[in-house]
């Protein structure tokens, strides 16, 4: 059917961020061992606690499994094969002091990416942090953010300067015995960024994290910490791209969130790692552990994510809602075109009393695409009145792709209130033809039928992103209709 | 008399290999409405659908000749942009596509095609709520997702909004009747007797000739195993009406 035909063409055109950035790197040898890790915490110039803690994580490791619940296919992972650790030469040893001293590749790199780091060509009110496979490149606004007592660096900077902040903190939301891939972040990590809004602020802009991977074979294991006091407030979002490479990456993050009395944190993400090509070679393998602890009452936390990228996502972004009267939410959309596989979703844990979440997940499939919501409302005895309301909506354009929805549910307490609603619709050659024959074309047709259907969620991100989601999403579902 | 909208010769089209159009011809003037009848399976949606260009269907043979382009060779979407319009037998749900946007982005696709500017948005929303209560289309109704949740009824009546507001010069309505009550059937007619005018034309499709009572056709064909066979006045789907489709099969069956 040529209309078919026609849907996934447009739904697989090239991926725009697939550039390589000539610049040495250097690297660990491939494989870990202790000796990698203690190599790691090295070149970091890492406390000893610290360093225990990576040995820590990594024999709790050694002891575990792969997990295979998912719903995804992949080969098996060769740990051995995989590159630790790999930062541009220019960044070794030292972080440069000022944009001046940073490498011109690395910044033309970002300016490619639409991230300017440079101050007059900045996005207006939005503080970045540049992540480039191991190690992070620069953070702006940082000095402006510290007048109102806000820490947001890089994560191996924040190991240097507030190592008290980072101890206390540090897996008190993910431990490193949490799963497999939290394990293996824990012994690795490289970067990440770290944030904490102390008692009352109000953080004036929004803060984000760019991450790139360059480097062929390595791994990215980041890690990012952020804390918002009694009273805070912080909205920061992720963005991450990388090469086209016919072999698959390892991306294992590990992000942890703490809300304290009355404080809120909003994370956004928009996600557009390398997904591999038409037949499904090469791109990235996501597997990333996001969690965030309302720890005092009245706070909040809420998940945003445009899901785009990888070969592989298994991600569940989740909030254990500690505090009374506190709140979590979960708004995801999720796109798997080609030979893109997702099992992706969250989980809600309640245990405070009063605690409310809202999840609302969107999931888009076309081409070979599988896309899987996978959630859990767990309702803890002495949640009293606690709620849920959870959406997920499944939208199937043609007809060799998968929609599945998988949610979990755990009541432990009868004051309990708890709803689920799920949809699932094809775009078809009649849906198409009919939106032709008002006069769109196909190209159109798609594009407002897609942008409809996440309009919920899109409009959940910061202002300053929801125009770039917006292109993201068309430029996914740009390309040459017959 | 002026230039036919419509000239159709000896058009064949298939599906899936399947004969179902053998040689249709069909002529049809500015002003003029023209009804085309038969029994189920004759072959009259799939003339309504290969006027709008569904892919589904393979032209074989022959042309079709509208305001003297040649029809098939354009796809859908140009073909609505010149005017072709299918008021669709069965209106398909798109979930998530609010149905005023999709009709806003509709009529401005049309107007970027003549050659106008983008309609504003308060005059669209005028436009649109003073033709919807003529309809009887209740303003929630356009505010949701296109025909999600909407009674038959309500598909029918969403068709003749969009016809009032894309304005074609050739509307096709594909068995617009069928599943009507009689409120809507009224409804329906009168906004397709609003929009009858000597620039325009329509060509109806119905199994029944209840809808003929309300709008009134200048010529009536009548179809049989892809074919016209017979054409007339609005008499002859009064004939048919009283003496069913098994006349038809005797008198056109023994013909052959």
């Amino acid at each position: 059917m040529a209309t078919i035909t026609q849907l996934e063409s447009l739904l697989s055109q090239d991926y725009q961020f697939g550039f390589v950035t000539p610049i040495e790197e250097e690297s660990t040898p491939p494989g870990l061992n202790e000796d990698i890790i203690r190599m790691i915490s090295a070149k970091k110039h890492e406390p000893d606690w610290l360093l225990e803690w990576r040995l820590a994580a990594y024999r709790a490791w050694l002891q575990m499994e792969e997990p295979r619940w998912a719903n995804v296919k992949y080969p098996p992972i060769d740990y051995q094969k995989i590159v630790y650790y790999a930062a541009p030469k220019s960044l070794s040893g030292k972080r440069p002091k000022s944009l001046d001293e940073v490498d011109p590749e690395l910044l033309k790199t970002y300016e490619k990416l639409g991230i300017p780091l440079r101050e007059q060509e900045r996005l207006a009110g939005v503080a970045v942090d540049a992540v480039f496979d191991s190690v992070s490149v620069a953070t702006t606004l940082k000095e402006k953010l510290e007048e109102l007592g806000i820490i947001f660096c890089s994560f191996s900077e924040a190991v240097q300067r507030y190592p008290e902040l980072v101890r206390k903190w540090l897996g008190t939301v993910v431990p490193y015995t949490d799963n497999f891939f939290a394990a293996l972040n824990s012994a690795v990590f490289s970067d990440g960024s770290f944030c904490y809004v102390p008692k009352g602020v109000r953080c004036p802009v929004e803060l984000s994290t760019y991450f790139r991977i360059n480097a062929a074979d390595t791994g990215q294991f980041e890690r990012t910490l952020i804390i918002a006091d009694e009273g805070a407030y912080v909205s920061y979002l992720e963005g991450c791209t990388a090469p086209r490479r016919d072999t698959n990456q390892l991306h294992a993050a590990v992000v942890e969130l703490i809300a304290l009395d009355n404080a809120e944190i909003r994370y956004s993400t928009v996600q557009n790692w390398y997904p591999g090509d038409r037949e499904g070679r090469g791109g990235i393998y996501n597997f990333v552990t996001k969690r965030g602890k309302c720890l005092g009452k009245n706070s909040k936390i809420s998940w945003t994510q445009l899901e785009t990228g990888s070969a592989i996502t298994w991600k569940y972004p989740s909030c254990i809602l500690i505090g009374e009267n506190s709140v979590g939410e979960f708004y995801s959309v999720a796109i798997t075109t080609n030979r893109q596989q997702a099992d992706t979703g969250t989980k809600m844990i309640h245990i405070g009393k009063n605690t409310r979440s809202t999840i609302v997940s969107k999931g888009i499939a076309a081409g070979y695409g599988q896309n899987t919501y996978r959630g859990l409302v767990k309702i803890l005895k002495g949640a009293e009145n606690a709620r849920n309301f959870s959406q997920c909506d499944s939208l199937l354009i043609g007809d060799k792709c998968g929609a599945h929805t998988f949610p979990y549910l755990e009541v432990r307490n009868p004051t309990a209130r708890v709803e689920h609603e799920a949809t699932t619709s094809r775009i078809g050659e009649e849906q198409i033809f009919y939106c032709r024959q008002r006069g769109l074309s196909t190209e159109e047709a798609v594009s407002m039928i897609v942008n409809g259907f996440c309009k919920e969620v899109i409009r959940k991100l910061p202002m300053e992103f929801a125009v770039e989601a917006q292109k993201l999403l068309s430029i996914q579902l740009e390309g040459s209709v017959g | 008399m002026s230039e036919p909208i419509l000239v159709v010769r000896d058009l064949r089209a298939c599906v899936n290999g399947k004969p179902i159009l053998k040689g249709v011809d069909l002529t049809v003037y500015p002003g003029q409405v023209h009804a085309i009848m038969g029994p189920n399976g004759s072959g009259k949606s799939t003339l309504a659908q290969v006027l709008a260009g569904h892919e589904i269907y393979e032209v074989t043979g022959g042309e079709a000749i509208y305001c003297g382009k040649n029809l098939l060779e354009m796809k859908p979407e140009e073909r609505a942009r010149e005017g072709v319009f299918l008021a669709f037998q069965y209106p398909v749900e798109i979930p998530g596509l609010n149905n005023m946007e999709f009709l806003r982005a509709a009529l401005n696709a049309i107007r970027k095609h003549r050659g106008l500017e983008e309609i504003d948005a308060f005059d669209f929303l005028n436009l649109v709520q003073e033709r919807a209560r003529r309809l009887g289309i209740s303003e929630e109704l356009l505010n949701r997702s296109l025909n999600v949740g909407f009674s038959g009824g309500e598909k029918k009546r969403n068709e003749i909004l969009q016809l009032s507001i894309l304005e074609p010069r050739l509307a096709i309505l594909d068995e617009t009747d069928s599943g009507l009550d009689i409120d809507a059937l009224k409804a329906v007619a009168e906004g397709v007797n609003t929009m009858r005018s000597p620039e325009r034309a329509f060509i109806v499709v119905t199994h029944y000739q209840r809808l003929l009572n309300y709008v009134v056709p200048d010529v009536v064909h009548i179809m049989y195993d892809g074919r016209i066979v017979q054409s007339g006045g609005k008499e002859l789907a009064e004939e048919l009406e009283r003496r069913g489709y098994s006349w038809l099969e005797e008198t056109v069956g023994s013909a052959r």
